[in-house]
């Protein structure tokens, strides 16, 4: 298992906080490419994190960011493919930095009722 | 899975499906919320009062905000702090083990060891006049796969700072996890081994561009490996062009003063 799960337990904070004792229908996170998430391992954690909490049932639904590369010297921005040399692509300079692609970032939740007696806190 | 609905479409584990935006109905959805209507035994418009709340929270602030406080906190000792990262098996602790060994009694350095597998390791660190901290990292699942900010807060409460002039972090080996957490650290370093495969900067390019130095170590084995370093190097300066690089053996102690120097004044 690898950093999934840590993530998952500071989202699941980040999102109890927000929902106000409504319940959760889905959760919604921006993640950067760079930010290296297995989607299959961020769901699996997901239900292991939020299990028997106020939180259970609740989708996580995760909007993937392109690693966007920006360069210092001839302004070029470009998308990082898989190779992912980091490189500016237009002029070869090697003064570039990541202008996307880093985000974990939760933007937002959908509720719906209020829970009542909330399960627990994750 | 119980009542969480993974899609099976992609929506979820895409990278190349960006035209799921948010709020995009789903075809799942339906059956889905239908279905979650049936358990709560609504069957009157569950949709009735569903609605988005706009957030926009960085999960990583606390962290960060946690290794900023790490980081003054050591600051306000005038110590130096190195979060040390590698693969599994690169001879991090050697190369740990050798350097305690010669700066002893010339630089007073603390460990924050996160990285046990054995009570053996910890004695391998002993005996050098260095501080000791070291992390349980195997409490609770999930925690054994990097350092955060706030268990290096509780380790340096083991280590006296005002007697310090470095703190070297051995973080967990594994060349994915650690460089996504920042820990307070002034600078992050990695040991690398030359029996790893030369293309390790392509496959884990985070890792390899986070760092100021890169220890290349074993060279003590060049000659029965078909070890390409100028391959290797190439796959580096592709991530990481700006990096310190060491070739060194911590077995034979070849080349681990220019590592030892970088150590302690980055400017070396």
């Amino acid at each position: 298992m690898v950093h999934e799960v840590s993530l998952c337990r500071a989202l699941a904070a980040s999102v109890t906080r927000a929902s106000k004792g409504r319940r959760v229908e889905a959760v919604h996170v921006d993640v950067g490419q760079l930010r290296q998430i297995v989607p299959d391992a961020m769901a699996h954690a997901w239900v292991f994190v939020v299990r028997n909490t106020s939180l259970d049932g609740a989708e996580l639904r995760l909007n993937p960011i392109p690693a966007v590369l920006a360069c210092d010297d001839c302004g070029a921005e470009i998308e990082l493919g898989p190779e992912l040399g980091f490189a500016c692509h237009a002029c070869g300079s090697a003064s570039t930095h990541v202008a996307s692609g880093e985000e974990f970032t939760l933007t937002a939740i959908d509720v719906s009722e209020d829970l009542g007696a909330v399960k627990g806190e994750p | 899975m119980g009542r969480f609905h993974r899609h099976d479409d992609g929506t979820v584990h895409s990278h190349d499906h960006d035209d799921h935006g948010h709020g995009h109905d789903h075809p799942h959805d339906h059956a889905h919320d239908e279905a979650l209507a049936e358990l709560i035994g609504d069957h009157s418009g569950y949709q009735t009062g569903r609605e988005r709340i706009e957030i926009l929270e960085d999960i990583y602030a606390e962290n960060d905000r946690l290794a900023e406080d790490n980081r003054t906190a050591l600051d306000a000792a005038g110590v130096r702090a190195i979060n040390l990262m590698s693969s599994p098996g690169s001879g991090k602790t050697t190369l740990l083990q050798r350097t305690l060994a010669q700066l002893e009694g010339t630089v007073r350095v603390g460990v924050i060891e996160g990285d046990i597998e054995t009570p053996l390791d910890a004695e391998r660190l002993n005996g050098f006049g260095a501080q000791i901290s070291l992390l349980n990292t195997g409490n609770g699942f999930g925690g054994e796969c990097h350092l955060d900010a706030p268990m290096i807060a509780t380790a340096m409460k083991g280590l006296d700072l005002s007697e310090l002039d470095l703190v070297i972090i051995e973080n967990v080996g594994n060349l994915v996890c650690p460089a996504e957490f920042e820990v307070g650290e002034h600078a992050k370093a990695m040991v690398y081994s030359i029996t790893e495969g030369e293309d390790k900067p392509l496959k884990y390019p985070v890792m390899f561009r986070s760092v100021e130095a890169i220890c290349i170590n074993k060279m003590d084995l060049a000659p029965y490996l078909d070890f390409d370093m100028e391959l290797f190097r190439r796959n580096l300066a592709a991530v990481n062009p700006t990096a310190r690089v060491f070739e060194l053996s911590a077995r034979t102690g070849e080349g681990v003063n220019e590592w030892i120097s970088w150590l302690t004044d980055p400017n070396s």
